[in-house]
């Protein structure tokens, strides 16, 4: 009867890794899974992910079989007269579990960091192709005018629907008007808090034309869940179609200053 | 660590002249007791009952990810305008008290405030704390921050929404949030409180670790427990002072416009807000120094309970004392330069961002130590499957998963992806639920007798154990799929956006979850009120373990000890050879050991 319990008990304890990697390994099938990625770098990103998953997924199921086998063997209904071993521990073990894992995560550390400057840090040497303003609950976009520069008074002001060109860098300059937001491109592998006064470099490559969401990841109040932009790439023609399209609207309705002293259309 | 040393002749703790307690009245034994027990006791009943008003809070949020818009059963009527639905603000307030609650009210008392006070001088072998005058203020300064958190939700605009990490500039502008009015400010004032009890407490810890051993009770024989709430004790102490002034300047800035965290020319609902020249990255920075520390804290306590209840329950001796020791200090010292972690996406330099990722990367490797000791403490032991033990066991299971999750956030370029998303809410509450909660409990179900006297039942908190580990697991694991979705944290409803449509049945699993886990605790509550009166009456060691505090009567009187304890070995002597019983106490007089070694030769 006590061995039973304790057999009941470690199955418990097996069920961690068994379920667990079942979760994991149906989760793509039922769409739980990385959304698509339709950027240049995301594929760095992804195997990265992949990578520490494989590694850590063997860990994992590694030192839970272990648990589950000690509790299932250690158990005292199951040893009879039998002692406990009487041991302090083992320098070797603990030389050879802090070393190992220890190159792990230094190998980790240095392998990642091409991948992360690559996001962050290896900023293209261009103009902003399009400045993201972020206040409640909204993206505000400002794109060059006509004159090709940003700042100037022809500037063409949208609201959250950001177009960009397919297969070219782009530069987004990021900013934020009021409090704390955070500008995530799912399928982009993109995220970058945008910081009230700091104007912060975002860059990326899209591979695939088609549309996308924006989300806010950084609370910002209580319209939080509603800030919500799209994405969209187009070929290049397209882009510039698009723009002339948004140049001749907005031309067509005279900008009027809001009290920030912004241009915007009515 | 068996060999034995003469009892010291005369030492510091020895020679402590022990003055009479003065007449007790009602008021001064369980009211302002300046009795370590009975502080433990009013920290642990308090931190309880603050547990399942978080949980509440928890269920409250998990009803609106699941159901947005819904009416809320039972209780909307009471807080919603129409009819029984939550208001996107209501529940932005919602997830910011949870957190606020659970970490500041719950888990940070709970392990220093009830287990430490509880425990350190029990099993130090001290009458009491060094300073009981400041022990008991300690406490008393939870009040203040429990009227302020727990007024907030009444005052106008509701309680604090700008998140538990309260990022300015949307809680310092009152424009901003609703709940950024006086609610915030009550949360300001309330976090202030808590630094200030802690404070009171971790001093205390320190100076009564250091000075007031029993004679024999050097420092490595010193149980792990009382080895994490030491280095507990020193992380607060080095880290709250930048907490407290962090929330002074957050505090000026919303009621005399210093602007140390606003930038100039901030514009808030229309309006242009205040003179500015701060920066808001300096609050991230100053926040996060505190806590990410402050994460440590919520967890070393728990690791140094459960290394000491494995044992006991394996019978066997703690595999690797001192590397044990060593990586609980070593994450302490880490704990310190790794704060930017929380900041690889806020704009900070990424350049930095590399050097915290590598310390970051570094300090899994302490945690991994300590893994692999807690499964050489369980192998080749002798298991008795205890409701303690189960928890003890559950915690070791659950902490895995809650570190290696961690390396994907270490990671930067994977974090760009899953920050601010639910893999970080599966992490963390991989960590300090399913880690340090079980611990908690591990730790209740283990030194209840010493508290009440009495054993609490052991069919039902089995129970209790199956039903909580099923449900935590189906409440948070699934979130870590959740998060590789990129399903951001604290949307009040997340369906609109395409990527995250088909979500809400996943979502409603795990609320079901949630509400069986928190109807789980029921069980638990009713054990453990219904134990104290009618459970079997504790000895003074029902489980024959090895520490000083199994000597003292159970409950102990004022005082604690009958006698002067004297210790002549370390806490983990289980299953000696040649020695008949298979536990060796800390006070066991070396004679007894070779008697019986001479016995068996004969």
């Amino acid at each position: 009867m006590k061995r039973a319990a304790g057999i009941f008990w470690a199955l418990l304890f097996l069920a961690v890794p068994v379920l667990g990697v079942a979760t994991f390994a149906v989760a793509p099938s039922i769409d739980v899974w990385l959304p698509e990625d339709v950027s240049e770098h995301g594929r760095e990103i992804d195997s990265l992910f992949y990578f520490i998953l494989a590694l850590t997924g063997v860990v994992f199921i590694a030192t839970e079989v272990l648990l589950f086998w000690f509790i299932w063997k250690y158990d005292a209904a199951a040893r009879g007269e039998e002692k406990a071993t009487y041991i302090h521990g083992s320098h070797t073990l603990e030389v050879v579990w802090t070393i190992i894992p220890a190159a792990t995560l230094l190998f980790l550390a240095i392998y990642q960091m091409n991948a992360w400057a690559n996001v962050k840090m290896r900023r293209p040497d261009m103009p902003p192709t399009v400045e993201v303003i972020a206040r409640q609950f909204e993206w505000r976009l400002r794109y060059p005018g006509r004159d090709g520069e940003l700042g100037t008074p022809d500037d063409l002001h949208l609201v959250n629907d950001l177009h960009l060109p397919v297969d070219e860098d782009v530069l987004v300059q990021l900013k934020s008007m009021d409090v704390l937001h955070s500008f995530f491109l799912p399928n982009l592998r993109i995220k970058q808090d945008a910081v009230p006064g700091m104007k912060i470099p975002v860059w990326f490559k899209g591979t695939e034309t088609g549309s996308h969401d924006i989300v806010c990841a950084e609370l910002c109040g209580w319209g939080h869940y509603k800030m919500k932009g799209r994405i969209t790439f187009v070929t290049r023609p397209e882009f510039n179609a698009w723009l002339e399209r948004k140049y001749a609207e907005q031309e067509a309705t005279q900008p009027v200053e809001d009290v920030t002293g912004t241009l915007v259309t009515n | 660590m068996s060999t034995v040393t003469a009892p010291p002749t005369v030492d510091h703790a020895s020679a402590q002249v022990r003055k009479p307690h003065p007449v007790a009245t009602f008021l001064s034994t369980y009211v302002f007791s300046k009795d370590h027990k009975v502080i433990g006791l009013q920290f642990l009943f308090s931190t309880l009952l603050w547990f399942l008003i978080g949980g509440l809070l928890a269920l409250a949020v998990r009803w609106q990810v699941a159901w947005p818009w819904s009416d809320v059963p039972v209780v909307g009527k009471l807080f919603a305008q129409q009819g029984g639905q939550m208001s996107p603000e209501f529940y932005t307030m919602l997830f910011t008290m949870h957190a606020t609650v659970m970490i500041f009210l719950v888990i940070i008392p709970i392990l220093a405030g009830a287990f430490g006070n509880f425990l350190i001088p029990l099993m130090i072998g001290a009458d009491d704390m060094a300073f009981p005058t400041l022990n008991m203020l300690s406490y008393w300064f939870m009040w203040p921050a429990f009227i302020a958190f727990g007024a907030s939700f009444f005052v106008e605009g509701g309680a604090a929404s700008g998140g538990w990490t309260s990022y300015p500039p949307l809680s310092t502008n009152i424009a901003a949030s609703p709940g950024s009015g006086w609610g915030q400010t009550l949360w300001l004032i309330g976090l202030t409180f808590v630094g200030v009890s802690s404070m009171l407490g971790s001093v205390n810890y320190m100076t009564t670790i250091i000075l007031m051993r029993a004679p024999g009770m050097t420092m490595f024989r010193l149980p792990m427990t009382i080895w994490a709430m030491f280095i507990t004790a020193v992380l607060q102490a080095f880290a709250l002072p930048v907490l407290t002034a962090a929330g002074f300047m957050q505090l000026a800035d919303r009621m005399f416009a210093t602007g140390f965290f606003s930038p100039e020319g901030n514009i808030v609902n229309n309006a242009i807000a205040g003179p500015g020249g701060g920066q808001p990255l300096l609050w991230q920075h100053l926040f996060w120094f505190y806590s990410h520390p402050a994460v440590y804290i919520m967890i070393l306590p728990a690791m140094g309970m459960v290394s000491d209840i494995l044992t006991c329950f394996a019978r066997k001796p703690l595999f690797g004392y001192r590397p044990m020791v060593y990586s609980i200090a070593g994450i302490a010292g880490l704990g310190f330069i790794v704060w930017g972690h929380h900041m690889f996406m806020s704009g900070m330099n990424p350049a930095l961002g590399i050097t915290f990722m590598v310390s970051t990367m570094m300090i899994a490797l302490p945690s991994a130590v300590k893994t692999f000791n807690w499964l050489g403490t369980v192998w080749g032991g002798r298991i008795q499957f205890t409701t303690s033990m189960l928890f003890a066991l559950s915690f070791v299971s659950m902490f895995i998963i809650g570190g290696l999750s961690g390396i994907f956030m270490a990671a930067t370029p994977v974090d760009i992806f899953i920050h601010d998303t639910y893999f970080i809410v599966a992490h963390f509450h991989y960590v300090l639920f399913a880690g340090t909660a079980m611990g908690v409990w591990a730790a209740i179900y283990f030194w209840y007798p010493k508290m009440f006297g009495r054993t609490m039942n052991e069919f039902w908190g089995k129970v209790h154990f199956f039903l909580t580990f099923i449900f935590l697991n189906g409440t948070f694991f699934t979130m870590h799929i959740l998060g590789a979705v990129g399903f951001p944290r604290r949307l009040a409803d997340a369906y609109h956006y395409e990527t995250f449509h088909h979500l809400q049945p996943m979502n409603a699993f795990m609320t079901y979850c949630a509400i069986g886990m928190v109807a789980s605790q029921i069980i638990f509550a009713i054990n453990f009120f219904w134990s104290m009166f009618y459970g079997p009456v504790a000895s003074r060691n029902p489980w024959n373990a090895n520490g000083l505090e199994w000597t003292a009567p159970s409950p102990p009187g004022h005082g604690n000890f009958d006698y002067q304890p004297v210790v002549y070995r370390g806490p983990y002597e289980y299953s000696v050879p040649g020695v008949e019983k298979d536990h060796l106490m800390q006070t066991d007089p070396p004679n007894a050991e070779a008697a019986a070694a001479a016995a068996a030769s004969h």
